[in-house]
């Protein structure tokens, strides 16, 4: 992402009121376009390191009985590595910080962010919270309970050792980051609309956008309040959840998913805001059911809030419990719904162009509307007393999030490139990146459900030998994935040494949310004269 | 003639031998002898739930497949839909897209429809909810404990009768046994009968999950959780540790034995005479555990 900023700071920038030296660009930023950019390069980043160490994952588990890991401690400090990097490290910042960033303010027709300093600090606690959770992995033996962090297995008795805290306040240093960039989200969406551009005319993105900041606002104080308690319990002897002490270590499990579902959303909301996009640019049709769209998604966010206790059915909680947060559990399955069969309702009819972005969109309905019925099936407190934590779940959620989220980054990569960069992807490389990952990571994740279904536990380095024939294609797959990833590099490489110019609106009539109506690349500051809606 | 002579007598001799082998076999009977004839364990490329070994995996396998073909023919009806808009509304195919945004009965069917579809999922998820539920009026009960990284099992109908189960190390088996699944000392249970668990924690929160027979529940320190399961068929089940607890979290598999009544109580009585030391042992919890040195009775 450097190459762009070296096109943006010297190349053809006529809209820059002055030239700014690289650290006051980078390291000062305070211009929503650059801060999306050092966002989406944090993602970058993030990616890669989660991306090796789940290939570190697949690769020793691709035989039973195999010592890539050397040990448990080893192998429970690269599982929960990789799931917090791959959570607040690269969904999050993709998705939120990084095109929410670059797109939110251009499509309301805002100038920028309502706190650009604010938003600037939010990026570099991001920062900060990464070097921390990469402390967390190397110092010492590393942090090993697992991305859900539950005591009392990451108390002081358990994990003695400071990696462990490292992890815990990159909790709060991403959580902080978090925080405040959904305030500037929230006062930006609602005071910085242009004339005209009322709620109910506003993209979906930024519905999107706006819905899941509400969510981070919500939940990431309890996370940030049961992390606390953690780091308490740790270092100044207070016993919020030890037994010996009265405290309960069931209560971080609520604190924690109280938090943990919200998250979930939080994660595939900015995913479905661009997948409307896209499908709508590609089938030249404006989205079908705008408005059901909308609330869709505020409901979706609503009910996430009252669900969280199904990720603990097989843990302490009452038999009524467990039939409230079922079925409120399954009602979500509802707003989804809408939200798939609108995406197909709005390619109904139109007149559909199979772009790489669009590939990236079906392809993420698709596998979406799979790791939803799995979704379905795990909500039943029932089946889940069976399939609570094998590999049955592990195939549902790398199906809404490897597939479904990371699907959606691309979609969203390959859409907006060119206004980012001012350069067009290669379209055949994009599309042998699209067919590539998609047969790699449906042969990674899908015998994952063979594998929970016949009883493989998840956080397993070694296995029964039973299961060794699924997990080979799994890790076969895997690999197809990685060499994938490669092909995606080749992709950002040509991006960056393409000199070829690009229209303002190069998807063409499809195309008409604000930001086709401003050059690309984006200028440096857009709407200096304040634009009206219609 | 001579070299004969010697052959027939070492013949012999080792007719002998292991003749006192068997007759020492039939001296000592195990009494858990009627669980190895039926060995539920997973097997390669298992595609689908262990046999079940109980009514309720029946019932839950039952379900699954209830559930599981509703949603592969919600799946597949989104899947139709979408290879017939991607064939038909092509560009190629149909140049001038329509510009129809708003359907109001269409909108209506897809709420109400998948409404009804969770209404008969609901239904008998529920009904399984309650049986899972109803752990009243047990034959026996067993507090099931999770240790790092072992489980402890005491019989609470056996006074005295608390021992604990390793698994059997990856260097240390022997033809019969399952790597990452045999344990030194399985639980044994009576088939029939209605069993409880009683499942906590020493130490860290475990995972108490046995897939065959429709099992699991966390196992956390400070207080106790339950479970039940009659099991139907004599045989050996497998189960393992379901919630991260440490370095050897993949290190303390499950393994019952189940046999029929009068076998179980042959076998409590003789863990209770050649369980030497049925206490479990006390040691550091952060230092490598000793191997369990306890008389073995079940093999």
């Amino acid at each position: 992402m450097s190459t762009t900023a070296h096109d943006h700071a010297h190349g053809h920038e006529g809209h820059a009121h002055h030239k700014q030296s690289f650290v006051s660009r980078w390291l000062m930023s305070t211009n929503h376009k650059d801060i999306g950019t050092l966002y989406i390069t944090a993602a970058f980043i993030g990616a890669c390191v989660g991306g090796v160490l789940s290939m570190i994952m697949r690769l020793q588990l691709m035989y039973p009985h195999n010592n890539i890991v050397t040990s448990g401690t080893e192998w429970n400090a690269i599982i929960t590595a990789h799931g917090l990097i791959m959570i607040f490290w690269f969904v999050m910042p993709a998705l939120i910080g990084g095109m929410g960033n670059w797109f939110v303010p251009i499509m309301i027709g805002a100038p920028d962010m309502a706190f650009p300093r604010l938003n600037n600090m939010s990026f570099w606690f991001l920062v900060a919270g990464f070097v921390f959770v990469m402390l967390g992995l190397f110092l010492g033996s590393g942090t090993g309970a697992g991305w859900t962090l539950y005591p009392p297995l990451d108390n002081a008795e358990y994990s003695p050792g400071i990696a462990t805290d490292f992890s815990l306040f990159s909790i709060h240093l991403v959580g902080i980051s978090s925080l405040l960039g959904a305030i500037n989200f929230i006062a930006t969406i609602l005071n910085m609309r242009a004339p005209g551009m009322t709620m109910h005319k506003m993209p979906l993105f930024c519905w999107a956008i706006l819905v899941t900041a509400f969510l981070l606002v919500l939940a990431i104080p309890v996370l940030a309040g049961a992390v606390t308690m953690l780091i308490m319990d740790r270092n100044f002897g207070t016993s919020f959840f030890e037994p010996s002490g009265g405290g309960d270590p069931v209560l971080f499990q609520h604190l924690f998913w109280f938090f943990g579902h919200p998250e979930v959303y939080i994660m595939i909301l900015p995913a479905f805001g661009i997948i409307s996009h896209v499908v709508s640019t590609f089938s030249k049709k404006p989205i079908f059911g705008y408005l059901g769209m909308a609330y869709a998604m505020v409901i979706i966010g609503f009910v996430g809030f009252v669900v969280w206790a199904h990720h603990m059915f097989v843990s302490a909680i009452s038999t009524d419990s467990k039939i409230y947060f079922e079925v409120a559990t399954l009602v979500i399955a509802v707003p989804t719904g809408i939200k798939v069969f609108s995406w197909i309702a709005t390619m109904w009819g139109g007149s559909i162009e199979f772009k790489t972005p669009m590939l990236w969109a079906v392809g993420f309905i698709f596998l979406f509307v799979i790791g939803g019925a799995t979704g379905v099936v795990l909500a039943n407190a029932s089946l889940d007393q069976e399939l609570h934590n094998d590999y049955f779940l592990i195939a549902h959620f790398h199906y809404v999030l490897s597939m479904g989220a990371a699907f959606a980054i691309f979609a969203g990569f390959y859409y907006w490139i060119g206004k980012m960069a001012g350069h067009q992807y290669p379209e055949f490389w994009g599309k042998v990146h699209f067919w590539t990952f998609f047969i790699g990571v449906n042969l990674t994740f899908f015998p994952m459900h063979f594998l929970g279904l016949a009883g493989m536990p998840r956080r397993y380095p070694d296995y029964a030998d039973a299961f060794a024939g699924w997990n080979y294609v799994s890790s076969v797959g895997a690999i197809i994935s990685g060499l994938s990833s490669l092909v995606f590099f080749y992709v950002l490489y040509c991006v960056f040494t393409s000199k070829e110019k690009l229209a303002d609106n190069y998807w063409g009539e499809g195309a008409t949310t604000l930001e086709w109506a401003i050059p690309s690349p984006a200028p440096q500051h857009t709407f200096e004269d304040v634009p009206v809606i219609r | 003639m001579k070299r004969s002579v010697v052959s027939a007598l070492g013949a012999a001799g080792l007719l002998v031998l292991f003749g006192h082998i068997a007759l020492a076999q039939a001296a000592t009977p195990d009494p858990t002898a009627a669980a190895n004839s039926y060995v539920n364990a997973p097997f390669n490329w298992e595609m689908w739930f262990p046999a079940a070994g109980s009514p309720m995996q029946a019932r839950i396998d039952w379900l699954m497949q209830y559930v599981l073909w509703i949603m592969a023919g919600v799946v597949g009806f989104v899947g139709i839909l979408m290879l017939y808009v991607i064939v038909r509304y092509r560009a190629s195919r149909n140049p001038k897209p329509s510009q129809v945004t708003h359907n109001t009965l269409i909108e209506v069917i897809w709420i109400v429809v998948p409404v009804l579809i969770l209404a008969v999922i609901i239904v008998p998820s529920i009904n399984l909810i309650y049986y899972q539920a109803d752990d009243s009026n047990p034959y026996m009960t067993v507090t099931v404990t999770g240790h790092q990284w072992y489980w402890e099992y005491n019989y609470n109908s056996v006074p005295g009768l608390d021992y604990t189960s390793y698994m059997i190390p990856d260097d240390q088996i022997k033809p019969g046994e399952l790597r990452r699944l045999s344990v030194d000392h399985p639980m044994v249970l009576p088939v029939g009968e209605k069993i409880k668990f009683v499942i906590t924690s020493g130490d860290v929160l475990h995972g108490f999950y046995l897939p065959s027979l429709g099992v699991q529940k966390y196992a956390i320190p400070g207080t106790t959780l339950t479970s039940w399961t009659t099991i139907t068929k004599p045989g050996t089940y497998f189960g393992q540790c379901n919630q991260i607890c440490g370095l050897d979290h993949d290190a303390m598999p499950i393994e019952i034995k189940a046999v029929p009544l009068a076998d179980y109580i042959a076998w409590t009585k003789a863990a209770l005479a050649t369980y030497t030391d049925n206490t479990v042992p006390a040691v550091p919890l952060s230092s490598p555990m000793p191997r369990n040195q306890l008389a073995d009775a079940t093999r």
